[in-house]
């Protein structure tokens, strides 16, 4: 496996009130490399993956011990910044949530509140995070129109595109396809294969399909649990774990 | 399928209480018109009073310099509308200018930043603000919030449009509240999320997300608000000192159009000229009120539909 890793997780462990969520998680997520987080619902594997941006912190009652290194800085010490973590660290959601505001102002969105005010210079951002997302020639015309009035596919697609304008390291992806009909899943898997390149991807899936074709890396977590990390050819063809393979062979899940 | 007997029952005994409040507006509005319409129609009132002389300003005397002068029970009467139009629409600009941003700001403190506690006794008690009956309010404008706003902004006189208006406020302030919490606290969670995963703070999430997502209803919330500022009159009465002085100062006296009918039909010649012209600032405070709502809900669709990019 990889030496360098993007996100470093060690002795992870994570509770919500008295319910431990994640219980003591090693894993590397490495560099500009897709990597898959799959298991049963309620395994853990959004909550880690929200661990990763500290989106948990929303939530009440919620305490984290040990530590995550992203390049080997631990992100839940106190001196990491949590608005320059998500600036770096960005979140695309089950279902897509663009702002009820134009194409543009969403995409500007990011920019603006990291104090970018210059309209050429976000006239560019813009253009160039909707042309990384292949949308830019869909919605040209009509960047001043509401983002709802796309489609879904597009507002997922615009979402990706709204944190790339803040030139994120990480995309982490919470089922992004998941609101999607398969047509729309395909293309936007695509994207995510062209993302890679610059990027480091986490993704949560329920479809096990999806990870076999879009991730490098897959983890199977089950009941808070990371049981297999490896490559996702061998996870998929040759689980070491007998959990991996049931879950693999369609025997729970 | 046939319908039961109680299911037609309690159907019907709904229609009927929707339609009672629909007709109950309509025979408000005509009959308030009927004995407004004299205005336009009698040659009797207007020998007395005309439309041209509540809106244009006219000398009491032949000679004497013109001027806006609302004296109904002088000896030369005078039924000048203007000092009192402009005493409504100022004390409802203070009112709406001191309400409305306190409003939506505690909302967005509430909805965005309180502590669930907080939240919890914050709400209920400004929602218990609209409880209090307007003649308390008024009283305590009166009595008390004169005296200190008349000392701190070194007034001339006791009682003035920026009291008024300030108490006034008191009353519009749980409406606009209310209705702006209940539409933040609408939003989709997801807005917040999303906004906050691109690193953005809490305030910026609130104030660039969350509160633009809810402006049709704070918009609304704001037009309420609007519809009790025109037509509260117990809190102005008391509290304007109730001068009919044409002037745009808030350091001045007022007498706001609703005040006027209060104060003056209880004791107007049934069917004179006056009787008739206060019917016919009823019909005026009605039709205002109906304007501004409809051009309100109008905007707010309109609103809706831009974010909604259906349009």
């Amino acid at each position: 496996m990889n030496n360098i890793s993007k996100i470093e997780t060690k002795a992870l462990d994570l509770f919500y009130g008295h319910f431990q969520a994640l219980k003591n998680i090693h894993v590397s997520i490495p560099p500009q490399k897709i990597t898959a987080f799959i298991g049963p619902s309620g395994c853990g594997k959004s909550t880690l993956l929200r661990a990763y941006n500290r989106m948990n912190d929303l939530i009440k009652g919620v305490k984290v011990t040990g530590e995550v290194l992203l390049d080997g800085k631990n992100i839940y010490s106190s001196k990491m910044k949590l608005i320059s973590l998500r600036k770096r660290v960005g979140m695309v959601f089950q279902r897509p949530n663009p702002f009820p505001i134009s194409t543009y102002e969403n995409v500007a969105f990011g920019p603006r509140i990291h104090g970018i005010t210059n309209r050429e210079q976000l006239d560019n951002i813009v253009e160039t995070s909707l042309k990384a997302t292949g949308m830019w020639k869909d919605v040209k015309d009509k960047l001043q129109i509401s983002a709802l009035a796309l489609a879904p596919e597009q507002q997922q697609r615009l979402c990706i595109s709204r944190l790339l304008a803040v030139e994120p390291e990480v995309l982490l992806m919470d089922e992004p396809c998941s609101a999607l009909d398969p047509i729309a899943t395909a293309k936007i898997e695509e994207l995510i294969l062209e993302l890679k390149k610059c990027l480091t991807v986490v993704i949560v899936t329920h479809n096990m399909q999806q990870a076999a074709r879009v991730s490098d890396y897959s983890a199977f977590m089950l009941l808070g649990d990371l049981v297999e990390f490896g490559e996702t050819k061998e996870v998929f063809t040759n689980p070491k774990d007998k959990r991996t393979q049931d879950y693999i062979t369609g025997r729970f899940g | 399928m046939k319908k039961p007997l109680s299911e037609k029952i309690i159907e019907g005994f709904i229609h009927i209480s929707a339609a009672m409040a629909i007709v109950s507006l309509v025979l408000i509005f005509v009959f308030i018109g009927k004995e407004a319409l004299p205005m336009l129609t009698s040659h009797e009132v207007r020998e007395e009073v005309t439309v041209t002389q509540m809106v244009l300003p006219q000398s009491p005397e032949p000679g004497e310099p013109k001027e806006f002068s609302w004296q109904p029970v002088s000896r030369v009467p005078k039924y000048s509308l203007m000092p009192l139009f402009v005493g409504t629409v100022k004390v409802t600009v203070v009112a709406l200018l001191f309400a409305i941003p306190l409003s939506i700001m505690a909302a967005l403190f509430t909805s965005e930043f309180a502590p669930s506690w907080v939240r919890e006794s914050i709400k209920p008690v400004i929602e218990l603000l609209a409880g209090i009956p307007s003649v308390v309010l008024g009283f305590f404008a009166l009595i008390v919030m004169a005296t200190y706003i008349q000392n701190w902004f070194n007034m001339d006189f006791r009682l003035n449009t920026l009291t008024a208006g300030i108490a006034l406020g008191l009353a519009v302030i749980p409406i606009v509240y209310t209705v702006s919490e209940d539409a933040l606290s609408a939003v989709p969670q997801s807005y917040r999320e999303g906004a906050l995963a691109l690193g953005a703070t809490p305030w910026q999430t609130a104030w660039r997300v969350v509160l633009p997502s809810a402006a049709p209803g704070i918009f609304a919330a704001c037009v309420l608000g609007f519809g009790r500022a025109i037509g509260e009159t117990m809190i102005v009465l008391m509290a304007s000192g109730n001068a009919p002085v044409m002037d745009l100062s808030i350091g001045y006296p007022f007498r706001s159009l609703s005040a006027t009918i209060a104060a003056e039909l209880g004791e107007v010649v049934r069917g004179s000229g006056h009787y008739h012209v206060l019917f016919f600032i009823g019909v005026l405070l009605f039709i205002f009120t109906f304007l501004i709502n409809f051009s309100g809900q109008l905007f707010v669709d309109r609103l809706k539909e831009k974010m909604a990019g259906t349009k």
